[in-house]
């Protein structure tokens, strides 16, 4: 016997649409965090250049990287609730959803 | 020790156990105590979370980091914000969908496999305890100066209190301890930054009047037929330079005192060479301790220390500033930072410590490369990318997070409560600049213990701040451990008994085992947080970081993004995961000096796994899977 989750939900035919779109956003936050190791690593004087607000690349795209993430997060939170509502509204209608 | 901070602290201790207690008479089912019940609003959570990892490690450790080596420790605060990028996006809802108590049940969603259940239980446990062990150490060290106990009753005193609130309510008291303590941390931190901000920064920083600021002394050396002479009267020469661990060093008498260690500099534009004043620390073939040319007593330690010579090209103080300015004034290349340097060595059966300055530029300071050698070798570089994976993929495979998805209600909370994390945990990582560059710039450091950098530095805006930020330090603790022991013993309980031992429990039985697993777990953290004691045991963090995201993270992935992954597939892969990365820390460089051997024997030559362990697993899990794909399957495609 398969072990079951602790809370039993109703069908998420949102699921697949959402792995989808974890999976592009992940992808798109792994470039812009690859992007900061690379210039670290291949030229770290550019770190020092000012770019903002005299603040220098470091920084700015340090605290970049933590507000981006949040924006991704927020984006990705809208979206996901417009699909739940569209699909498992339609489910509850009697039609089948994106699975 | 004063008052205010033993107050605090009785009153938080009271309202955790009081909370306990609440929580424990109502938890009788195994979902109440592993789960919480799954009923857990979102936005608790989403603060939990910031409570749960939001360890001693990120607070203290981190601060700690960057007053001593600037941005580099900031790095860590990128690295482990990054990785809840992955799970949010990646783990968050499969993870409550496939789930049940633990992250065991959602790898062995599907299988039912033995091997996953053994494995992905063993695992936890190494990732729980190597995250335990500095938490339970910190927590002693920081009992000692809060409240004037030992180290060993600080150990015994946390642990009682964290086996009592797992025991009793299980992961409810502990989502609320870690609420609390998460929503605390961020308020108190706020108010330290705006501290910080409106003292603006000075080139003699005298924690608002409260220690005046030192002058070391700088004399001019002439070197003469006989030796060196000193050019100021005050300061008599002891013999001629030395060069110690790459430093030059003389032996200065000032003020009639014992001589001490000055550190020799040339200008290379003049020739000119001067010796300035440091900080030393002799243990006598005797056992006696002296500090600066005296002996040590509670009136003379060693000074704290840490301020900006240069601020953007001037001398003297800022006054108030913006967070943009505090940032743009220390990051000027106009900027220097006065920081010190450890050097030991022996001298006529006497062991000594010298803390020398050093001056660092501002533009040095606020970009990688003082810890974290991003200019160096090929391998050195590839320590630092890899230390940068194992942040990212690391996170979302802790144990001790993973099943804080587990409280909520459904998947779309999961998410919610994995949002808030970022917003709070990542605006935390942003205060952890502020609070590790002003301690680094207000005088406050202790040279010998740079993890007390954050509460020092309350400490010079008053008693109440210092209160407050040690109490919530303290918690910090608790609210980690907490999660960890949930953690462990829900492997043992549920994982390693009831499911792989076979012994199908009623729900009573597994929440009492669970009770005595957490017993167990407590115990067993509590002897060594007393075994460790004094000892640097943050790099077990690492080690927690680098098990997860080699072992856990791979098979996660390839569970939810790859049909053809097979139990076997997922157990090898951990247990690759699991040998490689400590396989790959026992034999480096780091560690073999900690054994006490030279450096270049270590076989492997470098200490981060990630970018060797990580693929790894990958790589093992695709072998073993294509290797182990059942019949049918096989048939159909």
């Amino acid at each position: 016997m398969l072990h079951k989750p602790a809370v039993q939900e109703g069908t998420d035919h949102a699921v697949a649409y959402k792995m989808r779109l974890g999976m592009i956003m992940f992808l798109i936050y792994a470039v812009v965090y690859a992007g900061f190791v690379a210039i670290n690593v291949l030229s770290p004087i550019l770190m020092e250049a000012r770019v903002l607000l005299g603040l220098n690349l470091a920084v700015v795209y340090g605290f970049g990287l933590i507000v981006f993430a949040l924006f991704l997060a927020l984006i990705y939170n809208a979206m996901c609730v417009k699909k739940e509502k569209l699909l498992n509204t339609n489910d509850k209608n009697g039609k089948e959803g994106d699975q | 020790m004063t008052l205010m901070p033993v107050i605090l602290f009785v009153i938080f201790v009271a309202a955790v156990l009081a909370l306990s207690f609440y929580f424990g008479n109502k938890t009788k089912s195994a979902k109440g105590y592993f789960a919480a019940g799954g009923q857990i609003h979102w936005s608790v959570n989403g603060i939990a979370f910031a409570g749960d990892y939001l360890s001693a490690a990120s607070f203290l450790g981190i601060c700690g980091m960057i007053a001593t080596v600037g941005y580099d420790g900031f790095l860590y605060s990128i690295g482990y914000l990054a990785g809840w990028i992955v799970a949010l996006f990646v783990v968050a809802e499969p993870m409550k969908r496939l789930g049940k108590y633990t992250f065991t049940d959602a790898l062995d969603s599907k299988f039912n496999s033995k091997g996953i259940q053994l494995f992905a239980a063993i695992s936890t446990l190494i990732v729980s305890i190597c995250y335990l062990i500095p938490q339970m150490v910190g927590a002693g060290s920081l009992v000692t100066p809060l409240l004037g106990l030992s180290h060993s009753v600080g150990v015994i005193m946390v642990g009682s209190i964290v086996i009592f609130i797992v025991a009793t309510a299980g992961m409810a008291s502990t989502t609320y301890v870690q609420f609390l303590k998460g929503g605390l941390l961020i308020i108190f931190s706020t108010i330290l930054t705006v501290a910080i901000f409106v003292r603006g920064t000075s080139t003699e920083p005298d924690q608002g009047g409260k220690v005046p600021f030192y002058p070391y002394k700088t004399v001019q050396l002439l070197e003469t037929s006989s030796g060196v002479a000193s050019a100021d009267s005050t300061c008599r020469f002891v013999g001629g330079i030395e060069e110690i661990s790459g430093l030059h060093f003389v032996r200065v008498r000032y003020n009639d005192l014992e001589p001490g260690w000055w550190i020799v500099k040339k200008d290379p534009a003049t020739g000119m060479q001067t010796a300035e004043e440091t900080q030393w620390v002799v243990q006598k073939e005797d056992g006696a301790v002296w500090i600066n040319g005296r002996p040590a007593s509670e009136e003379n330690q060693l000074r704290q220390v840490g301020n900006m010579t240069q601020i953007d090209g001037k001398t003297g103080e800022t006054g108030s500033v913006g967070p943009f300015k505090f940032l743009a004034d220390l990051g000027s290349s106009e900027s220097t930072v006065k920081r010190w340097k450890e050097v030991t060595f022996s001298k006529n059966e006497d062991n000594v410590t010298v803390y020398a300055p050093v001056y660092t530029a501002g533009n040095k300071i606020m970009r990688p490369g003082l810890k974290f050698k991003v200019e160096g070798t090929p391998l050195q570089k590839m320590e630092f990318i890899s230390l940068m994976m194992a942040l990212f993929f690391g996170t979302a495979a802790l144990p001790h997070i993973l099943i804080r998805y587990y409280t909520v209600p459904s998947q779309a909370c999961a998410r919610k409560s994995t949002i808030v994390a970022i917003a709070s945990i990542g605006f935390f990582y942003i205060l952890t600049l502020y609070m590790g560059l002003g301690a680094m710039t207000n005088g406050v450091v202790n040279l010998t213990d740079n993890n007390m950098s954050a509460p020092l530095l309350a400490r010079s805006f008053g008693v109440f701040l210092f209160s407050m930020i040690s109490a919530i330090a303290f918690a910090t603790v608790l609210g980690t451990v907490s999660g960890l022991i949930v953690a462990a013993s829900g492997a043992i309980a549920h994982d390693l008994l009831d499911r792989f031992g076979g012994l199908n429990m009623d729900d009573k039985q597994q929440v009492n085992v669970g009770r005595l697993a957490a017993f167990s777990v407590g115990l067993i953290a509590i002897i060594l947080g007393i075994i460790f004691k004094g000892m640097n045991v943050s790099f077990l963090v690492g080690w927690a970081f680098a098990v997860a995201a080699s072992a856990n993270l791979p098979a996660i992935l390839m569970l939810l993004f790859w049909k053809k992954t097979t139990a076997k597939g997922i157990a090898w892969s951990i247990v690759v995961g699991i040998v490689a990365a400590i396989g790959i820390i026992l034999l480096s460089p780091d560690m073999y000096v900690r054994y006490g051997l030279p450096r270049d024997a270590a076989p492997i030559p470098f200490g981060q796994p990630g970018i060797i362990s990580i693929p790894l697993s990958f790589i093992t899990l695709i072998v073993v899977s294509l290797l182990t794909q059942p019949k049918v399957q096989k048939a159909s495609s």
